[in-house]
């Protein structure tokens, strides 16, 4: 009997993909081949809708990379020592149940560091919501942030930074995206592969249930209609499990009795089969009576699309499988030789005696790929052209700050990331709430800075643009720190690719950060899409969202955005432009999101960011402190009131011709403030020099006031603890 | 006092700590001393100074923190090492085991505010009369990091009046001047109280991590001082 084209369709495969299917397998579909080929194929695991255009990122970047082909990649900090990191995201997950959501999105990404052999050691959590006046948005940010404190905290693993923003187009469809970080000595990184026939594959950790059934083909290929009932398909997340789970393959890896290892992510047991056999260019026999099931009587399809988390699939060195079970029993989790590897590159599965599937595992791993249609979007030229001109000037710039500083978008995240812990593991030397966390690694000189970074706004209003201002924040993010920036990983969040004008701007901004990476000398070293992020009537902002990972030569030689020192000199590297399009304060004072994004020139941005870096390398700088989101006056004000130190501020002559909100508020790129001794400020002013940046002295530090003045007249006149105040509660007081 | 120039250090793992390699980094390459680990199933706590319950989730902490690691194959071990007078030191989730292993009296509670708190935050020395607090001063105040959700010390009437009495309160969470005020009380703990000790002043519960802040690097040593008091420095 001919299956119906209801049912691949009702499975996510289009007309064309079945053709396909039929094509590589000569003959109809068994169910549980069309539910793997389903879920295989999906955007979630294949990227058949992305993957063309993600080839356009550089692989190659200053330190040694390694970007290609496993769960995460990474970069060497110093010879023999690799850091490893991939970002992700859980959205739509969370969008259903925040809770659960967002704690299988940590133990899924962290089970993508300790599938390569890495000790994972930090996560970063950016998070998007709708405004925080509906309700709905006020119960996922708790959920959320919840669900990340119950399983990062219980796995040991501490949450160093992130990001939180809150703004209309998210209110649908709020972002989760996790990043995880990992290290292990490089000649110690473990594969995914599969080699060596009669290999014995074992299936460890937790048993397999019925939940996240079809998860990764449903939730998060296709736009949710309004209403609709998606809870089963999200997964529960068990983190002591998980804990238990990291030690044990650790473990294990270090005996050297595993030939691969490899995470079950979305599509569980189909995903692992199929791509460590082709990965390994070998086939695999699967008896999934072998498989610890939770629940009675499940279908072969159900155990194969299951995505029951905490669990994962190795492959054993044959005679050596009674050793690697021994250390799994001992930390109490289950280690069950399932199958075998064999020679004929033919994924089979078997149950009850009966083969349920035979496949060629690498046509199963090989999705078709699309070049799908692109359409400038109609808002574009109209924002394009808008004219900031005429917009209305605040009479009283002292309200504006005040009320920039209690944006959710500004305010300290300290109500978020004080239900993290983000010491333990004792390497966290810049914890959360800084430009980037600074992490030192035991036994090195060295450390590594992290930054995460995301601008919707700016990517909505010319992605091509807003990618590269996003890259320039997080590398400069880092270069405050005193990292220097290394390598990239990414999560692109982007509404339904199959309607031109949101796929144009998945294009825009993948050229973008392809060719800021380029640029800046970076590799894109792992990454992650999610597409579908709307439901009728929403769609959120193009967000592609960047972790970065730098280097710091020496980690004791850091910095902080705090004052340090009254009598410090406070410099601006780099220089203000007349930068309103898409800031914080057009959105927040003025309600408008319009205009082009702040004018970026990266050879300016990699300038000013080597001054940076050599200033605090060298130790010549007290503070160093990123200019973005609000501007100088907010970047000054932040400045003020982590170091409880005034300051006094004159602006520029030079910028006499801009507009005061420009001056203060206005979110030109490539600035970065500096406070110094005396002595050390003229040295970096002649490190700017030698480098043609912009280094001008604004003021000094000192006094328990920030002010900021202009050609003679006042514009800024705020008390430190009374800014403190208003940035450290807002958070609260909203929720 | 005696001085010592090295002890013997012991660190239990229970399936789910996640404080037991800062411990011993903390004691072996901060410090400098020699540390061993303890497997859960151990049935013997044998040729140590002093053993140290680390913090975590031990088994999950599903039920309550520390309800099932008390059961463990070690903690039997640990409490006969404690009756023949070895040092024992709970931190944190260790803490929590420490008082449903009977070994220190009182219970936790969830935190006041209903989530888990991970910060900096002060603390006054109470008593110098253990050895885990000798080289402190009386009314000093600590900067040290506490994490954890369920925190909030609680104990009846007469368990604090003999707490208070046998000078058995080791430290109090206080504001940055040292003064005990709700607000430098982060978790709504009974008196403030952020570690105590046994009668025989041989085992001691803390909430805040000492290991977190052994090492300047991380923000503060202040931490080094119960190493320093053990080692009689």
């Amino acid at each position: 009997m001919a299956i119906e084209p209801r049912v691949w369709r009702e499975l996510g495969l289009s007309d064309d993909e079945y053709q396909r299917v039929l094509k590589a397998l000569g003959r109809e579909p068994s169910p549980t081949e069309l539910a793997m080929f389903s879920v295989e194929w999906s955007e979630h695991c294949g990227y058949p809708r992305s993957r063309p255009l993600l080839r356009l990122f550089p692989k190659e970047g200053k330190y040694a990379s390694r970007a290609e082909g496993e769960d995460a990649g990474g970069i060497e900090v110093t010879p023999g020592l690799t850091v490893l990191f991939k970002m992700e995201s859980h959205n739509h997950p969370s969008q259903v149940e925040p809770f659960q959501g967002a704690a299988t999105g940590v133990g899924g990404i962290i089970r993508d560091i300790f599938t390569m052999g890495a000790r994972p050691i930090a996560v970063l959590d950016p998070l998007r919501f709708g405004e925080l006046s509906d309700p709905r948005a006020k119960y996922l940010l708790k959920g959320v942030v919840n669900g990340i404190s119950f399983y990062g905290n219980c796995l040991g693993v501490p949450t160093v930074g992130g990001e939180l923003r809150f703004e209309e187009p998210y209110k649908g469809n709020c972002l989760v995206n996790v990043m995880a970080v990992g290290v292990v000595e490089t000649e110690k990184i473990a594969t995914s592969r599969a080699t060596g026939v009669g290999n014995p594959v074992l299936v460890v950790g937790n048993s397999t249930g019925r939940d996240g059934i079809g998860g990764a083909s449903i939730l998060a290929s296709h736009e949710f209609a309004a209403g609709e009932e998606k809870r089963p398909t999200v997964q529960v997340g068990d983190p002591f499990t998980e804990k238990c789970l990291i030690e044990a393959c650790l473990e294990a890896l270090g005996t050297g009795a595993v030939v691969g290892l490899k995470d079950m992510g979305a599509a569980g047991i189909t995903c692992t089969t199929c791509e460590m056999s082709a990965a390994g260019g070998h086939g695999m026999d699967v008896d999934l009576d072998k498989v610890p099931l939770r629940e009675r009587d499940m279908e072969a399809w159900e155990i194969m699309m299951s995505e029951s988390q905490e669990r994962m699939l190795l492959v054993a060195e044959k005679g050596r499988e009674d050793e690697v079970i021994a250390i799994f029993k001992k930390w109490d989790v289950n280690a069950v030789v399932v199958g075998h590897v064999t020679g004929d590159g033919m994924l089979r599965i078997l149950q009850h005696g009966e083969v349920k599937a035979a496949v060629p595992a690498q046509t199963l791993a090989d999705p078709p790929t699309y070049t799908l249609p692109t359409e400038e979007p109609e808002y574009y030229r109209e924002v394009q052209a808008a004219d900031l001109s005429d917009l209305a000037l605040p009479a009283d710039m002292n309200w504006v700050l005040d009320a920039l500083l209690a944006s959710p978008n500004i305010a300290s995240a300290e109500w978020v990331f004080h239900q993290y812990d983000h010491m333990v593991q004792t390497n966290t030397v810049v914890a959360p709430g800084a430009d980037a966390a600074v992490l030192q690694l035991k036994g090195y000189k060295q450390g590594i800075g992290l930054t995460t970074d995301g601008n919707g706004r700016y990517c909505y209003l010319d992605p091509y643009a807003g990618a590269q201002l996003v890259l320039a924040e997080a590398t400069r993010n880092l270069v405050c720190a005193g990292a220097e920036p290394a390598g990239v990983t990414d999560c692109l969040n982007f509404g339904n690719p199959e309607k031109p004008d949101r796929f144009w701007q998945f294009t825009r901004c993948v050229q973008g950060i392809a060719d800021g990476c380029r640029a800046m000398g970076l590799p894109v070293v792992s990454g992650n899409v999610s597409f579908y992020n709307e439901t009728p009537g929403s769609v959120v902002y193009p967000t592609p969202v960047l972790g970065v990972v730098g280097v710091l030569d020496d980690v004791r030689r850091h910095a902080t955005a705090a004052f340090k020192q009254a009598g410090d000199v406070i410099l601006l590297l780099g220089e203000t432009h007349e930068d309103l399009g898409g800031t914080e304060y057009l959105a927040r004072i003025h309600g408008e999101v319009t205009g082009k994004p702040p004018a970026l020139d990266l050879a300016r941005e990699r300038a000013v960011q080597g001054v940076c870096l050599a200033a605090v390398r060298a130790g010549l700088a007290a503070s160093a402190h990123d200019c973005s989101d609000g501007g100088l006056a907010v970047c000054l004000a932040e400045s003020c009131l982590q170091g409880r130190l005034g300051a006094a501020v004159t602006l520029p002559k030079s910028e006499a011709g801009l507009r005061p909100d420009a001056r203060l508020f206005g979110e030109s790129p490539s600035r970065i403030v500096l406070s110094a001794s005396t002595e050390n400020a003229g040295r970096i002013q002649e490190m700017a020099k030698g480098a043609g940046v912009p280094a001008v002295v604004l003021g000094t530090v000192g006094g328990e006031t920030l002010e900021i003045a202009a050609e003679g007249k006042a514009l800024i006149s705020r008390p430190v603890a009374g800014m403190e105040r208003r940035w450290r509660n807002a958070l609260r007081e909203l929720l | 006092m005696a001085v010592a120039t090295k002890m013997r250090f012991g660190v239990v793992i229970f399936p789910g700590s996640n404080c037991d390699t800062d411990a011993w980094h903390a004691l072996h390459d901060v410090m400098g001393q020699p540390v061993n680990y303890i497997w859960h199933q151990e049935t013997e706590v044998k040729g140590y100074d002093c053993v140290i319950i680390p913090g975590g989730f031990s088994y999950g902490d599903y039920l309550r923190t520390g309800a099932v690691a008390r059961f463990s194959p070690v903690m039997n071990a640990v409490t006969d090492f404690a009756s023949k007078g070895g040092l024992v030191i709970g931190i944190c989730n260790g803490f929590q085991i420490l008082l449903e292993a009977g070994l220190l009296p009182g219970a936790m509670l969830r935190n006041a505010a209903q989530s888990f708190i991970c910060r900096y935050l002060t603390v006054r020395v109470e008593s110098t009369n253990t050895v885990f607090s000798r080289a402190m001063t009386k009314g000093q105040v600590l900067r040290l990091p506490i994490a954890h959700g369920e925190g909030q010390y609680y104990c009846d009437e007469a368990t604090l009046a003999e707490l208070r009495a046998h000078d058995r309160i080791i430290f109090r969470y206080c504001d940055e001047k040292g003064e005990l005020t709700p607000e430098g009380n982060p978790n709504g703990s009974l008196d403030s109280i952020a570690g105590i000790c046994n009668a025989g002043r041989n085992v001691l519960g803390m909430m805040p991590h000492p290991e977190r802040c052994s090492d300047p690097i991380l923000g503060s040593a202040d931490g080094r001082l119960v190493w320093e008091s053990l080692l009689g420095r």
